[in-house]
């Protein structure tokens, strides 16, 4: 895919403060509703709020701030997370069940119970982590529309 | 099953969102405090049995289609949840029983049809 299809079907940028818990959920809320309307599935439309929903916490919880990006392919719906902040150092560990770096004021909330990333990888058909330690975190998770 | 039969057999309060009481249909329930496990496991159309009181919790419901959220132990909603689940459409419903009870309760319910 060529950079121009990529811009062609992007369908939204969604910009995410850190440490912004009270407006958590505003984005994937905003992206659950321009997928309505489009043909796509209910249950589809679901995983895909799940993902973005976990992707938004990640950033809030730990960025300073980041982006959202949902791109609409004819056979695809493509959410793209990017964020600056500490990184993962080991990306395996980060995406075991139960492991997380989570302090208490974020537990306290019902957050940092270590299932986020295992529920966007659970929810993709693909899923790809990058992660620079200091820099941040890019997140890319595919879903798609024929099943 | 819809939510207004759902109150009055547990003896709800009924928060916010009145007016979607009667059209709401409960077709099973989810029960837990850690978000994250609830945006995997529910499914559309559960209640949602908690303790959490923040606003975060009208976002998941509203984003797995939920039927609604019945708080437990006598826990308050936040001011700030009750608006969101208000512009949401999202019914909150408070009880003093424990979230064991309130669970059980819901189950009979509804394998009793």
């Amino acid at each position: 895919m060529s950079g121009d299809d990529l811009i062609e079907s992007l369908e939204g940028i969604y910009h995410i403060q850190g440490r912004d818990f009270v407006d958590a959920g505003i984005v994937s809320s905003e992206v659950k509703k321009s997928l309505q309307g489009k043909g796509i599935p209910e249950s589809i439309i679901r995983r895909i709020a799940v993902i973005t929903f976990e992707a938004e916490i990640n950033i809030i919880s730990y960025a300073q701030q980041g982006t959202i990006q949902l791109f609409i392919e004819p056979d695809a719906v493509i959410i793209e997370a990017n964020d600056m902040g500490p990184g993962i150092a080991d990306i395996d560990l980060a995406l075991q069940e139960g492991y997380s770096t989570a302090d208490d004021s974020i537990r306290e909330l019902g957050f940092g119970a270590g299932m986020g990333l295992c529920n966007i990888k659970k929810f993709s058909d693909i899923f790809e982590l990058t992660s620079e330690v200091g820099q941040g975190t890019h997140l890319k998770s595919i879903v798609k529309l024929n099943g | 099953m819809n939510l207004e039969t759902l109150i009055e057999a547990l003896g709800l309060k009924c928060k916010c969102c009145w007016e979607k009481l009667k059209s709401t249909q409960v077709k099973g329930g989810y029960a837990g405090d850690l978000l994250s496990d609830v945006m995997a496991n529910s499914s559309a159309g559960d209640i949602w049995v908690t303790r959490q009181v923040h606003q975060n919790i009208v976002a998941v419901a509203s984003l797995k289609d939920l039927a609604g959220i019945v708080v437990v132990q006598g826990a308050t909603p936040e001011k700030d949840t009750l608006e969101r689940a208000g512009k949401e459409g999202i019914p909150i419903l408070v009880t003093d029983m424990a979230k064991f009870e309130v669970v059980g309760r819901i189950y009979r319910l509804l394998s009793e049809g």
